[in-house]
């Protein structure tokens, strides 16, 4: 049995935060400039260049990316032959992100209850998600997660007689709603089959794949291009201006389904793409 | 005051009046100079009864814009930290009501509701985009920042800006015309 202590755990992840809100991972810097060689707006050609200028701007200067400093969602790769002590892995996570957000000068952007609305001050809780897997580490993967294209995720159940061209569809209706709201080039995670709860995880699961990377399945992988090449038809483009560049990329998640069911959950996510992972 | 530069970007300094808002056009560069006021949901939360019985707002709207945003905070000898525009749309139930009084813009980015749509042409008013994600760049130009309203709402507070050549585009002018429609009408393939 591995020990790792939970202030290894919370150092990790206030780095994390404090990193994906500052540096914009090499894939996003990437996408930036595959679109600005085929974009035909000028305006949205533009946006592109502001893009990037603000990603060097924000890792210069630590200042993040965008103000909306994202709700921190975090999934979890615990090794069975690990042994965390010091106190509780979640607690562990959350003292990360108070820490990350209050010394790295992050937004507070997380309220106590729905309902009152009462900021707490510190960016906590987290949202964590836990998978039991063999071995004896520990990974963690943060997403500091922006509210205004969250707002966008949808989730729809559809029936088998629908089948993929429904999923297709369905994917690119949520894009086209999302249009300018969720600061676009978006990226949408798709989480296809399970339970209504299991595709919204595989939805934000998703989102952890590098960018432009294909699908390791080679018939999701047509799909991803096919719904990505379809997006990009749509006209919306950078910020909504109009143009070519309105996805950057779909990432598709798939889990086994009833017999009934073809659950869809499609999140979201705008082109401040802020994740990163480590492993203890 | 509405001016034209040289290189066709409006300069735009508040406060505008109903000549200065009409001046303008969707698709319209602009670089706003002078004050801006941050507001965004709770704010406006609280404005909105205050409307409702014609009691006085902690700020004179008349005239001015209404930056949606909530920045992060400053580091020392910063003014203010990353500041880049939030969804426009949640103040949708708010800004018919505030462009009655007198306020002339808001800036934000997204999709505004039909109904405030028509509000900007009855009361003369523009909604104007700033990049949405580009929250470092911005904050460069932003020069001054006060809390005059709300502290205790964090980055909710109603803050007064002092902005120079703070860049944007219009998106839903006086006129009925609409940015989002037109690109993408301009640039869709199917």
């Amino acid at each position: 049995m591995r020990e790792i202590h939970t202030s290894a755990i919370a150092d990790a992840v206030k780095k994390l935060c404090m990193e994906a809100n500052y540096a914009l991972e090499p894939d996003m810097l990437r996408a930036f400039d595959r679109a600005l060689a085929t974009e035909r707006s000028a305006a949205g050609r533009q946006v592109l260049e502001i893009l990037k200028d603000n990603a060097q701007l924000a890792v210069t200067k630590r200042i993040p990316y965008c103000q909306d400093t994202g709700f921190v969602v975090c999934f979890v790769e615990l090794g069975q032959d690990v042994h965390v002590t010091g106190g509780l892995l979640v607690d562990a996570i959350n003292e990360g992100v108070r820490q990350g957000y209050t010394e790295g000068y992050l937004r507070a952007s997380i309220v106590r209850s729905p309902f009152d609305r009462v900021n707490t001050g510190d960016n906590t809780p987290a949202v964590i998600h836990v998978d039991v897997v063999g071995g004896p580490a520990l990974k963690i993967q943060i997403m500091a997660k922006g509210g205004g294209c969250e707002n966008r995720s949808k989730y729809k159940m559809l029936t088998p007689a629908e089948g993929t061209e429904g999923v297709k569809a369905w994917i690119l209706e949520c894009i086209k709603t999302a249009g300018p709201d969720a600061c676009p080039p978006l990226i949408a995670g798709v989480g296809v089959g399970g339970t209504f709860e299991q595709a919204a995880r595989l939805s934000k699961k998703a989102l952890f794949r590098e960018l432009g990377s294909p699908n390791p399945d080679p018939t999701l992988d047509a799909l991803e291009r096919e719904v990505l090449d379809r997006a990009n038809r749509l006209g919306i483009g950078p910020q909504g201006y109009g143009g070519d560049t309105t996805v950057f990329g779909i990432h598709l998640l798939a889990y086994p389904c009833h017999i009934t069911s073809l659950p869809v959950a499609v999140t979201i996510e705008c082109h401040a793409h802020r994740h990163k992972e480590v492993v203890l | 005051m509405i001016t034209v530069g040289a290189d066709g970007i409006k300069a735009v300094v508040p406060p505008l009046s109903d000549a200065d808002v009409e001046s303008l056009t969707a698709g319209d560069r602009v670089r706003i100079s002078g004050v801006l006021y941050t507001a965004r949901d709770a704010a406006h939360g609280r404005l909105l009864p205050l409307m409702e019985a014609g009691q006085p707002l902690p700020i004179d709207v008349r005239g001015q814009i209404i930056y949606y945003t909530g920045p992060s905070p400053a580091r020392p000898g910063h003014v203010v930290g990353s500041i880049g525009p939030t969804t426009g749309g949640r103040m949708d139930k708010f800004t018919p009501r505030l462009l009655s009084l007198g306020l002339k813009g808001t800036i934000g980015k997204g999709h505004r509701s039909e109904v405030v749509k028509e509000a900007l042409r009855e009361h003369k008013g523009v909604y104007f985009g700033a990049i949405g994600g580009a929250g470092a760049v911005l904050s460069r130009f932003v020069k001054q920042l006060e809390v005059v309203a709300y502290e205790d709402l964090g980055t909710e507070a109603i803050r007064r800006l002092v902005v120079e050549d703070f860049p944007a585009i219009v998106i839903n002018d006086c006129w009925g015309g609409d940015l989002y429609a037109d690109g993408m009408k301009e640039y869709a393939r199917e």
